[in-house]
């Protein structure tokens, strides 16, 4: 590679890496609005605030869901496996909502520290299973280890 | 032109070189495209009917989870072609080779469909999952970045008249934009996303049976080959104008007009 060729590539790697640097400090500079949620932890220890929407995500404690007998009004509890949030909400879940499953809900923090959620996403993990693996997994006790421990534990942790 | 970086580094960089030389580019993708195409339509066509009929439903998801036969494939490839995008503009900057510039002009249109392509798929599958169509994480907000610096290179590409700044311009703002590319990568592990992590990975066992991920693996296999077919489909067009003053693109014109049309006129398809 002749000299001129050296300086130009030196030039744009010089460039490329003042670039990266700049995008790196302005991205970790903005790490808790590029966050789509907080974590029960962070509702806990007071760092979301109150009554402006935010939006709160961990796993839906097994047990926790309670339905209005007359009304659409559902509440459950939203965990990170170290502190646990409530969540009040009234409307139709999505599909994949149910116990043990990641959640995303969109509300206000209340003064009793209850998100008030006027919508409610479902998160699901990157594994996928057909049907009869699942059944198979049920039936020997093994999903429910798998569950508890790969998508819910490791992501709102390693998030948070 | 490079005779002299051609003596000094010896017969190893010979292919490189000659990739700079629009007739010997024309020569051998004329030889690749069949190939490619036949590829492409084999790996597409098993992979999508393979997913859509034939793989198992996911035990959460059911069928809707079939979409990412399509949602994968396009979004892998948005990115890899930015890449691609990049490693021309450091060619075209560092060894003045026309045909880089050829080729980032080429493949950002085909890019900039990808990054849509996935980001309408992803959309159509978020709203029976997650239960919205769009949300501000930082997985869908890089992507979105990504299809509108594609959308700028191609623009910037049609600005500028003078066809060497455009070139220049071009591949700086490819290479600048290769930083959104890890962003996008590692947005689903840095930040909390409602987009769940990569099932596919190049070091670890897919996250999901056999069954499901081998036409996966087909469907993505087949986009970059229809990606490389397209591409050179483009770069052979794109060459032919830039080159029309040569003689040999008046003689392959010519050839191809052949069959087409007896009538000897030279000027007809050499011109713009």
């Amino acid at each position: 590679m002749n000299p001129l060729r050296k300086k130009r590539l030196l030039i744009i790697v010089a460039i490329l890496a003042g670039v990266g640097i700049a995008v790196t400090l302005a991205l970790s500079a903005l790490q808790e609005n590029i966050n789509l949620f907080y974590t029960p932890t962070q509702i806990a220890s007071g760092e979301a605030p109150h009554d402006t929407r935010i939006r709160a995500g961990g796993m839906v404690e097994k047990g926790s869901l309670q339905r209005s007998a007359d009304s659409l009004d559902v509440t459950f509890v939203v965990t990170d496996f170290n502190k646990s949030v409530t969540i009040t909400y009234r409307g139709i879940l999505p599909d994949l909502f149910r116990e043990g499953q990641g959640i995303v809900a969109l509300g206000k923090l209340n003064a009793d520290g209850v998100v008030v959620a006027d919508e409610v996403l479902a998160k699901h993990d990157e594994k996928y299973m057909p049907p009869e693996v699942t059944k198979a997994l049920k039936d020997t006790g093994a999903l429910k280890e798998s569950i508890q421990s790969a998508p819910g534990a490791s992501q709102p942790a390693k998030q948070g | 032109m490079n005779t002299s970086a051609k003596a000094k580094s010896g017969i190893s960089w010979a292919w490189f070189h000659k990739l700079g030389s629009p007739k010997w580019f024309y020569g051998i993708s004329g030889r690749l495209v069949p190939w490619l195409s036949v590829a492409a339509a084999l790996l597409i066509g098993i992979g999508v009917v393979w997913g859509l009929a034939f793989a198992p439903p996911d035990y959460q998801q059911g069928n809707s989870f079939r979409i990412i036969y399509i949602h994968v494939p396009s979004a892998m490839l948005a990115q890899s072609c930015y890449v691609m995008l990049a490693v021309c503009g450091v060619v075209g900057l560092v060894w003045k080779m026309k045909m880089a510039d050829v080729a980032l002009q080429c493949a950002a249109p085909i890019g900039a469909w990808m990054t849509a392509l996935a980001l309408v798929t992803g959309a159509i599958w978020g709203k029976p999952t997650w239960g919205s169509w769009w949300v501000w994480d930082a997985r869908l907000t890089s992507m979105l970045i990504l299809l509108f610096l594609y959308f700028g290179l191609i623009a910037l590409g049609n600005a500028i008249t003078n066809r060497d700044s455009a070139a220049k311009a071009c591949a700086v703002l490819a290479i600048v934009g290769v930083v959104n590319i890890p962003i996008i990568k590692y947005s689903v592990q840095w930040w909390s996303t409602l987009h769940q992590g990569a099932t596919f990975s190049l070091t670890e066992k897919p996250a999901m049976p056999a069954e499901m991920w081998l036409p996966l693996l087909f469907t993505a296999l087949g986009f970059y080959c229809f990606f490389g077919a397209v591409l050179l489909l483009r770069m052979r067009l794109e060459v032919l104008k830039r080159e029309s003053r040569a003689s040999w693109v008046k003689e392959e014109v010519l050839k191809s007009l052949g069959h087409v049309s007896s009538q000897p006129t030279s000027r007809k398809g050499a011109g713009q």
